[in-house]
């Protein structure tokens, strides 16, 4: 029985089915033995400043993956609603916290609505949902720009001075300033509620985790789950933690480069910590059971009477709103609201991460997407490092990445396809 | 063991004013296992479906007669209704969620949650989930059965006999569960865990469960069952209490004779000495229909039968031998190997094939009639080209002319050779299938499933045409069917294939029980198990 328990892989099946993302860390540690221009301190700042950015985008992800939705390019509705709610927002001159508050009220409306079409189609796209994801988007992207271009100005009336909207008083500017959080506005409303120095946050996350480690494995213990413990994954994971606690404590004494970073904002990590949490939690439910079910099998999950369709719609449409939440806190980072751009690459580069994480289009963690957003937006940094130190020109390296993020997803598909036909496979005996 | 806890009270069926099944009285009692068998399309699964209230009934217009449970009238609109009535079915192909533990598979749909704060705002459905009160029930579940292995270990990795147990822990850990139906549960099993599960499904009615108990293999029947009762053609044959009984005299009633079979041959015909073909140890991996091992010899000039029950890899052997399937032996024509992995050079070499699936494989039904007839030949026999410089183009003319003959020879009711394939009823069409394989002058014909979906006149008009083809042109036919009484109509020996190997060759004049205990695979207990085929895991 004991083998049952754990069926080892071969070493290449393991390098196969991680091999995304061994090429990402091959990458970015090539990256820093060819560049020496970077330092450290500047890439952890800009690092750690993405990862903030973006973390809450790839964790929307996980949901539709457990529910065997796959892909869901589709979260691209979800920015277009994020966008539409900061519109408002901006356009009523609403800012700080309660303006922050109303967009992602606003959102999650919009958003809810939104995703129950798409989850619709999605069930009647069966089997193709990740094409259907993807083109609904750009669908979608075109009533947007009806709406953005066209119906605010001739269907709604719009006063032309306002800084919003194009001088001739038709749609909204290709850019627009949301204007800094002091003065009133969204920049930075989440950002400047409360910062600390990155090293304290490593210091803080490491020791949290630590604790996490430990407290799960007594819970288990003690609850009568003593199965789903193994010391040796504790023993690893402790010490990681124990050596990244090390390393914080260690610039704190000797004031090294890491002290440069720039500081970190609590409450959008605090915001990011409670998705991780809520996905963890939803997923112990009957609802997250449901979804697993669904994930895994929808015949046997239709025979044992769970109500299919009506999941993967509650599926679409928590991804879709969580997509919105997130579009929102990208957009009070970045400070501009880039009208008809900001939105149409978050599919592809969502998924880009999750997928560099570890994950695949059947199977989804939150450890995935938080270490595909961290080695996927280190690769996005070295990138035009590279391309100046090997060829003296950084464009090269931005079109590489290019290349890498449609690389990724192409590699990830193929693969997918690849081991399916290999279930599948008829043979004798 | 007096109460009736099931019982069918003249219950019939019909599709569409096709009769399928005609005043069964069935009944079931407390702690009875009742086995149920017939040959393919005697009506099991549809006696089954009609207490599962199975939506393929609900939807044809419901059924005539009365089920009743415990005395009182039910009729289930839905599979759900039947399961919270206290009714379960093993499934023969697992409804399991592989990457799902077993407690996980036991309690699917059915867990144990308990409330949170969220959930008593937005509903049942966001409470957390009691793995521990699950797990326990999945324990006592597996216990019952005598099951050793940990509810909370995944189900992708066991063998097949314990995902078995699985589905039978999860019908039982349902609560006020009456009556318990086994599909077919030994076929994937192995000789062992036959064995085991034998035990179980005995331990079970020994609670006090009803059990019908759906099976071929006669000899298990005997050994479990407390009374069997046969079905025939949507009739009910016999019910008998096993200790009055035999498997020979099951065996009897199961195959009985439908139709009078009238053999007519013209003396002329002669069958050679000569071996055309012969297979050695020919495995084919064909889903559902898996061969594993068939060792055969057909001599030139005969018809051999092939037959068997569904799934016992009866339509295997010709697939094998055309390569449409995956498959790995020695197959020897007129004493040259054939290469089975590439079809163009078994037809090629002289083989025709009537494939079993006339629309899938067989036919290209959105194709006129004519391109129908020609398409093969043109591919593998570069018949009806016209060459000019480096293109061949397809010769029209010749087709027609080639077309309209054969319509005419094979009698095939159509519009004209440009109708479409489709259009056709299904005797024309597997006429239209048959004069394709002709086109390609084949000295050696496999037929498999000739007469499937066709009408009684058709059936008798496509057997004597293949009789035809064997007198007149002296082509050797191998005829693989379900229906043993058209086996028996034209065949000089039916052989007959179960569990993917041949279990023997008999003539076509044998009586009913031997057919019924070959096909059955519970003749004389002869090296049953080969150890190096099963491999044991209990």
């Amino acid at each position: 029985m004991e083998s049952l328990h754990n069926r080892s892989k071969g070493a290449g099946e393991w390098i196969l089915e991680n091999i995304v993302t061994l090429i990402f860390i091959a990458f970015t540690l090539f990256g820093f033995m060819v560049s020496s221009g970077v330092s450290v301190g500047y890439f952890f700042s800009e690092l750690s400043s993405r990862i903030f950015r973006n973390s809450f985008l790839v964790l929307s992800l996980i949901i539709p993956v457990l529910a065997g939705l796959g892909l869901n390019f589709g979260i691209v509705i979800g920015a277009m609603s994020g966008q539409v709610a900061i519109s408002i927002a901006r356009y009523f001159e609403m800012g700080g916290i309660s303006g922050l508050l109303f967009c992602f009220l606003v959102a999650a409306l919009v958003a809810a609505l939104c995703g129950y079409f798409t989850g619709k189609l999605y069930n009647k796209t069966r089997g193709q949902e990740m094409i259907a994801s993807l083109i609904v988007g750009f669908f979608a992207n075109g009533i947007y720009q009806f709406l953005f271009l066209f119906v605010v100005g001739v269907v709604i009336a719009v006063p032309a001075t306002h800084p919003m909207i194009k001088p001739d008083g038709i749609g909204i500017r290709m850019t627009v300033d949301l204007v800094p959080v002091k003065q009133g506005g969204l920049k930075y409303a989440l950002e400047n509620i409360y910062q600390i120095p990155f090293v304290h946050a490593l210091l803080i996350i490491a020791l949290g985790l630590l604790a996490l480690l430990l407290i799960r494995y007594y819970w288990n213990k003690r609850k009568g789950y003593g199965y789903r413990n193994r010391m040796s994954s504790l023993i690893v994971n402790g010490t990681l933690c124990l050596a990244l606690a090390g390393v914080a404590v260690h610039a704190m004494v000797t004031k090294s480069q890491l002290m440069m970073v720039r500081k970190v904002p609590v409450v959008t990590g605090l915001l990011i910590i409670g998705l991780c949490v809520f996905t963890v939690l939803i997923m112990k439910t009957k609802l997250g059971q449901d979804f697993r079910s669904v994930g895994q099998s929808q015949h046997t999950a239709e025979v044992s009477g769970i109500n299919v369709d009506r999941t993967r719609i509650i599926a679409t449409m928590i991804s879709t709103v969580l997509a919105a939440w997130g579009q929102i806190i990208y957009l009070q980072n970045m400070g501009t609201l880039n009208t008809y751009n900001a939105h149409t690459q978050i599919g592809m580069f969502s998924v880009a991460a999750l997928l560099v994480g570890g994950a695949s289009t059947s199977k989804a963690s939150i450890t995935h997407a938080i270490f595909g957003t961290i080695l996927f937006n280190a690769m996005f940094i070295m990138s035009p490092e590279i391309g100046q130190s090997l060829f003296g020109q950084a464009i090269l390296g931005e079109y590489f990445r290019t290349f890498m993020v449609y690389g990724v997803i192409g590699v990830a598909l193929g693969l997918h396809v690849w081991n399916t036909n290999k279930k599948s496979r008829i043979t004798v005996e | 063991m007096s109460e009736s806890l099931l019982q069918f009270k003249n219950v019939s069926k019909n599709y569409y004013g096709n009769s399928v099944l005609t005043g069964i009285n069935f009944d079931v009692k407390e702690g009875e296992i009742h086995a149920l068998i017939g040959e393919n399309g005697a009506g099991k699964s549809t006696l089954m479906n009609i207490l599962f209230g199975m939506p393929v009934i609900t939807s044809t217009g419901g059924y005539e007669g009365d089920v009743l449970i415990d005395g009182k009238k039910i009729s289930f609109k839905s599979p759900h209704e039947a399961m919270y009535a206290g009714i379960g079915m093993v499934h023969q192909e697992f409804m399991l969620i592989p990457g799902f533990s077993i407690t996980e598979n036991i309690k699917i749909n059915r867990e144990i949650t308990t409330p949170n704060v969220v959930s008593r705002v937005l509903g049942k459905r966001l409470e957390t989930l009691d793995m521990v009160t699950m797990n326990a029930d999945a324990r006592k579940a597996l216990d019952k059965l005598d099951m050793g292995v940990d509810e909370f270990i995944m189900v992708a990795g066991l063998p097949v006999g314990h995902m078995q147990f699985v589905e039978i822990a999860r019908e039982i850990d349902k609560t006020g569960i009456k009556i318990l139906v086994f599909d077919e549960p030994t076929a994937v099993l192995t000789e062992s865990e036959a064995q085991n599960l034998l035990a179980a499904v005995k331990r079970l009615a020994a609670k006090g469960i009803g059990i019908i108990f759906i099976s071929h293999r006669l000899d298990e029947i005997v050994t479990v069952a407390d009374r069997v009762t046969v079905l025939r053609d949507g009739e009910l044959v016999a019910t008998k209490e096993i200790k009055d009984t035999n498997a020979v005299e099951i065996a009897a009633l199961m195959i009985g004779r439908k139709v009078a079979i009238s053999r007519v041959q013209s003396e002329t015909r002669k069958v050679s000495d000569e071996i055309m073909m012969s297979i050695r140890d020919l495995h084919v991996g064909m889903p559902g229909e898996m061969v594993k091992g068939i060792d055969l010899e057909i001599k030139k000039g005969e018809i051999v039968g092939i037959g068997g029950l569904a799934g016992q890899g009866k339509l295997g052997i010709a697939n094998g031998v055309m390569g449409t399937y995956p498959s790995r032996g020695e197959v020897l024509f007129n004493g040259k190997r054939l290469n089975l992995d590439d079809p163009h050079a078994t037809i090629a070499s002289g083989i025709g094939f009537v494939s079993e699936d006339r629309k899938g494989v067989g036919l290209l039904l959105n194709e006129s009639i004519e391109l129908n007839i020609a398409f093969t030949a043109m591919q593998v026999g570069n018949k009806f080209l016209k060459k000019s410089g480096p293109f061949r183009f397809q010769d029209d003319a010749a087709i027609r002319r080639h077309a309209l003959k054969m319509i005419k020879d094979l009698d095939i009711r159509c519009e004209s050779p440009l109708q479409h394939a489709g259009a056709l009823s299904g005797g024309n069409q597997q006429k239209v299938c048959v004069a394709r394989a002709l086109t390609q002058d084949p000295i050696f014909l496999f037929v498999s499933e000739p007469t499937r979906g066709i009408d009684i006149g058709a059936k008798k008009l496509i057997l004597d045409l293949l009789l035809k083809l064997n007198e007149e042109f002296g082509m050797t036919i191998v005829m693989t069917s379900s229906e043993l009484a058209e086996l028996r109509s034209i065949c000089d020996r039916i052989v007959i294939v179960c569990e993917g190997k041949v279990e023997g060759v008999l003539s076509p004049d044998a009586s009913d029980a031997d057919f019924g205990l070959m096909m059955s695979g519970s003749r004389v207990k002869k090296a049953e198990d080969s150890p190096k085929e099963r491999v044991s895991h209990v």
